[in-house]
């Protein structure tokens, strides 16, 4: 059981590292690593991909709110979608086949793989500013913000679409309640596309509010006994040390390469949940 | 539209928050490696098996046990303790969001924080709750 141990420490690390540095939280890569890698129970995975997700943000958060990069306010407005989405994700789980979990497990995936090739063209996008209708709602929750850019230079932004950007918040809930991940693809889009928060502010919310939204479905998964201590052990401390890195690196650094190897690696991952969900053998 | 700086009061909030978030891992992670250490003493020869689904015990579900057990140092509940820890991290967090938006007086966020707070409550204490 030690060499378990080990490579389940090992593999948690770099699930960690790619889910901070591409914004998209560890259990993308986690829950797949779990069931197809290990032949462990898609329920125990999801189970211990919430607490490493819960570790994940926070420990990045940590490092973002120091940056000034994040806006706690229109996080906060938006956690309202996601926390009540989490719950439903999770009273879902309880009565969804696990076999129905992993194939729509796969197709969220293929589509955070889909998010990934995008984003890797547009990353650096700041959203044109004269186009931004600052609505009326908008303006009640006074969102809009200002962010220090790299060139040390001031940006601010408005935001618009809230009602569009709190529906797909509560989707990225559901998912996250679910399937045991982030949903960070999908906050990220809420935010950047549709809210048009700049990119690196969208990331660093996402980030934050990621921890929020697991924790809410994480406190239901615990008390039906989803969560092992046993195998969360070495998982939680693995995504820890890694999401450490790679909020490290992210904040340094360029992350299109490792989009896109992160893209391809998960189109993989996809495939292997569907294919399973379907021969019912997960 | 007028110029809005990030004022001091919500950078001071921010780094408070950072420490709240860091102080709840950097506990949970040493409540947990605690609790590994203790799991490696008493459980050396166990094998693991998860390919098969089956509920944790209630005793390893419910807050009151978990520290009850977890005082008499034993490993299961001890790690169940620290991931406790890490759960209630990010509620904290919210908690002192709500501390911070009261002092600002800000009262359209002090009801906002206020329902993602119960809405955490309820989560959290669901597994008292017939659910």
């Amino acid at each position: 059981m030690t060499t378990l141990f080990i490579v389940l420490f090992v593999g948690a690390i770099l699930a960690g590292f790619l889910g901070s540095l591409t914004g998209l939280g560890g259990g993308v890569v986690l829950v797949p690593l779990l069931t197809l890698g290990f032949g462990i129970d898609i329920r125990y995975a999801i189970g211990t991909s919430l607490i490493s997700v819960i570790a994940t943000s926070s420990g990045a958060a940590s490092a973002f709110l120091k940056d000034g990069l994040l806006n706690i306010r229109i996080g906060m407005f938006l956690e309202i979608a996601t926390t009540l989405g989490a719950i439903a994700g999770a009273a879902i789980a309880y009565y969804a086949p696990t076999h129905i979990i992993a194939i729509i497990f796969g197709f969220v995936l293929l589509y955070s793989a889909a998010v990934s090739f995008r984003k890797s063209k547009m990353a650096e996008d700041l959203h044109d500013q004269g186009k931004v209708k600052h609505g009326r709602f908008a303006q009640l929750l006074k969102a809009k913000g200002t962010f220090t850019d790299k060139t040390g230079g001031e940006v601010d932004y408005k935001l618009q679409h809230v009602g569009g950007g709190l529906a797909v918040m509560t989707v990225a809930g559901v998912l996250s309640g679910l399937l045991g991940i982030g949903s960070g693809a999908l906050k990220v889009i809420a935010m950047d596309s549709i809210m048009k928060i700049p990119f690196k502010v969208s990331t660093a919310t996402s980030n934050f509010m990621i921890g929020v939204t697991a924790a809410a479905s994480a406190g239901i998964y615990f008390s039906r006994g989803y969560i092992d201590p046993v195998l969360s052990m070495p998982v939680m401390i693995g995504v820890l040390v890694g999401s450490l890195l790679g909020a490290r690196i992210l904040l340094k650094s360029q992350t299109k390469s490792i989009r896109v190897l992160f893209a391809v690696v998960i189109v993989f991952l996809a495939i292997e949940m569907i294919y399973n969900g379907i021969l019912k053998s997960i | 539209m007028q110029k809005q700086r990030v004022d001091s009061g919500d950078r001071q909030m921010q780094n408070f928050l950072g420490s709240i978030l860091r102080i709840g891992v950097l506990t949970s992670a040493f409540v947990v490696v605690a609790g590994a250490i203790l799991y490696f003493m008493q459980h050396h020869s166990e094998a693991m098996d998860y390919t098969v689904f089956k509920s944790e015990p209630t005793r390893l579900r419910h807050v009151h046990t978990i520290v009850a057990e977890a005082m008499q140092l034993r490993s299961r509940a001890v790690i169940q303790f620290g991931l406790l820890i890490l759960i209630a991290t990010p509620v904290a967090r919210v908690f002192f969001s709500l501390i911070g938006f009261i002092l600002e007086k800000d009262k359209i966020y002090i009801v906002i924080t206020s329902i993602v707070l119960c809405i955490l409550c309820l989560s959290l204490f669901s597994g008292y709750l017939v659910f």
